[in-house]
């Protein structure tokens, strides 16, 4: 199958998709040509939609989620970027307030179908404001959904899927993870909100990771089949919410070992949310205690050496799985 | 997946819209009747209120009604307004139903957000509401993404973005109309000057006396007005709304004017500090009696028939409230609805 880099397969999940929904637009900083992104992910749409469709906007991060909130109530599908997600924080009254509430507070007479696109994670010496991984911020607010692919085919069909959805999406995309190759369908599909994926099949333990980390996980599993014969099984929940709880208990019960592996600080975490699922759907098939691999409790630092410390990488995951083991 | 919805837009059985044909006559009648339903609406809520029929967060438009009346009297059914904490008089004049804006006050199911939303949140989507809002100023940069849907579609639809003094001071101000502006979106940001951001006088918040100058910072018309006088109001909202709907894009209208009660009626100290003295001068400018004068004057009506329009809305009030107290409260569990569109199957909340 055609190979595609993360960037490309969000690029043409946009553009196949504005092409088929005229209710679909773009808005954001930075996103026409020449210049498609800072994350290059809507090259091209400027050319092919003009200027209507593809909407430049001030440095007003408030206005782009509040805008996208206005047309979607108005029946329109806004794609809105907000180029770092430590920038949501300026916007954090429309994501909260205003988009998530909206049908509640109206009793189910509005719906806000709109995504918002944004770049988490660290690993670029951006340091504390730009590098890092709010998901709990938005996991915490009922009326969100929250996406976070780990694949290029993920991203095309979780993207698709978040168009299309009724609801507000919070629609994370790593920014170490935007030149990944995989292969992605030249066709229309979409991966179902809600729908996790086991990665890796495996017998000996669960980790549980998100995004970035996913692609981590499997690199520490095949580290520690190789050297150690232990068969780790993946588990990519891929919407954080809503959340697959059954197909994560499924495999714990199975394995009954746990690692939770996450770039967010612990404190608070998504994956302390999962840790709590596990131990009210599965506490007495654990063997052990679960175990996390997950950022300190900092802000992530400048220097490339403390950044690295920080932030969980594949020998840190291997050291956890060893751990989970002994137990 | 499961449908978390049930709900589904409103529709609203009787509309009490403005004309949109009719005669001048029937336009400056509506005008004077919707005034006396946000008077006497928002009047007895005071008194529902204190006597423990109703509970929640209620703020009261009594004093500001030229202000909504003279705005939406220049709004079809398909534009677009939104509204703010004080938003009684928004919805009333936007044609909302009284029995069912009652209710929600009330906590019944049968009110317009089947009891998820009370006063600060009461909104009826088939009329263009886009909500009611408890987050001063959130509203501004909401119109302008349905000015940005309106001009995607290229309708002549406009959007009335309705907000106090108190939210020009908010971030959202200056990146609402600033992007609405820049875009030539189709809104007209209505600023009701009542004079104080909650409890605190315009003069502790802001430099400025006319808000109004602001427009000039975005480069878009801006004028200020008497808000308690509805004809002015609406003259100079209607050449806003000409300008959005002919694409000339946005404008500031300041409408200057008073509440006679504080913040909110559930807040017992939220007229502290005001000057009784300040409160007796405007209410010798109270809109009403001022705009039925100007009726009688010109011959429009009788004093007897415009007492006619006034007990056609006591009566239609009378309706409401024994409408929302006969109305079933909402079942606990029903708070568990219309968090989200759909679920996928077996998914918890």
């Amino acid at each position: 199958m055609r190979q595609l880099m993360v960037r490309d397969a969000i690029k043409e999940a946009i553009k196949s998709e504005m092409r088929r929904d005229p209710r679909v637009f773009l808005l954001g900083e930075d996103i026409i040509d020449p210049w498609g992104g800072s994350w290059k992910t809507m090259e091209g749409c400027y050319t092919e939609f003009g200027p209507e469709r593809v909407r430049e906007t001030p440095i007003s991060e408030e206005a782009i989620v509040g805008a996208a909130v206005g047309a979607a109530l108005c029946g329109m599908r806004p794609v809105a970027e907000i180029m770092f997600s430590d920038f949501t924080t300026r916007a954090m009254d429309q994501i909260v307030n205003q988009a998530a509430k909206f049908r509640y507070m109206t009793g189910g007479q509005a719906s806000v179908p709109l995504v918002i696109r944004t770049a988490h994670g660290a690993g670029r010496a951006a340091a504390a404001q730009h590098s890092q991984s709010p998901e709990a911020w938005f996991v915490h607010t009922p009326g969100l959904k929250v996406v976070a692919p780990a694949t290029p085919y993920d991203a095309k069909g979780l993207l698709l899927a978040s168009i299309r959805d009724q609801d507000p999406v919070i629609f994370l995309e790593h920014k170490m993870n935007f030149t990944t190759e995989g292969p992605v369908p030249e066709e229309d599909y979409v991966v179902p909100l809600g729908k996790a994926d086991v990665k890796r099949q495996g017998k000996d333990l669960t980790i549980v990771a998100h995004s970035r980390q996913v692609l981590r996980a499997l690199e520490a599993a095949e580290q520690v089949a190789k050297e150690d014969g232990i068969e780790a099984e993946v588990v990519d929940p891929r919407t954080l919410f809503p959340l697959d709880v059954r197909t994560i208990v499924d495999s714990v019960k199975k394995t009954n070992r746990v690692v939770l592996v996450t770039e967010e600080v612990q404190r608070g975490s998504f994956a302390e949310h999962v840790a709590s699922k596990i131990m009210e759907k599965c506490f007495y098939d654990l063997d052990g205690p679960i175990i996390f691999v997950a950022a300190k409790n900092t802000p992530i630092p400048f220097a490339p050496v403390m950044e690295n410390f920080v932030i969980p990488d594949v020998p840190d995951i291997v050291a956890g799985i060893r751990q989970a083991m002994k137990a | 997946m499961i449908q978390q919805d049930g709900g589904g837009a409103v529709t609203t059985a009787r509309t009490h819209a403005a004309p949109l044909i009719g005669s001048e006559r029937d336009r400056l009648l509506w005008m004077y009747k919707t005034m006396q339903r946000i008077r006497l609406f928002d009047d007895r809520i005071v008194r529902l209120f204190n006597s423990g029929r109703i509970t929640g967060a209620l703020h009261s438009y009594v004093g500001e009604e030229a202000v909504a009346v003279g705005v939406c009297a220049n709004l079809r059914p398909d534009d677009y307004l939104v509204s703010t904490h004080r938003g009684h008089g928004h919805m009333l004049a936007k044609g909302a139903d009284m029995d069912r804006m009652m209710a929600e006050l009330f906590a019944k199911e049968t009110g317009y957000c089947q009891g998820k939303g009370g006063s600060m949140h009461i909104v009826d989507m088939s009329l263009g509401i886009l909500g009611s809002n408890g987050i001063v100023g959130a509203g501004i940069p909401i119109a302008s993404g349905a000015g940005t849907a309106i001009k995607i579609r290229g309708t002549d639809q406009v959007v009335s973005c309705h907000f106090g003094d108190g939210a020009s001071n908010t971030g959202a101000f200056h990146e609402g109309i600033n992007l609405a502006a820049t875009w030539g979106l189709p809104v007209v940001f209505v600023i009701e000057n009542n004079l104080y951001a909650q409890f605190t006088p315009q003069r502790m918040h802001t430099k400025v006396v006319d808000l109004a100058v602001r427009g000039q910072a975005y480069d878009i018309p801006a004028v200020s007005v008497d808000g308690n006088d509805v004809l002015a109001v609406s003259e100079a909202a209607g050449e806003a709304f000409a300008r959005a709907r002919s694409g000339k894009g946005p404008s500031i209208l300041e409408c200057k004017t008073f509440r006679w009660f504080g913040h909110a009626i559930n807040n017992p100290g939220s007229n502290l500090g005001r000057d009784q003295a300040e409160i007796d001068a405007w209410k010798l400018k109270d809109p009403i009696p001022r705009f039925a004068k100007v009726l009688v004057d010109r011959g429009i009506a009788t004093e007897a028939e415009l007492e006619g329009l006034k007990r056609v809305v006591e009566e239609e009030l009378e309706h409401s409230i024994a409408f929302a107290e006969a109305s079933p409260s909402p079942k606990p569990e029903d708070a568990l609805r219309h968090v989200y569109s759909e679920l996928p199957e077996g998914c918890e909340l």
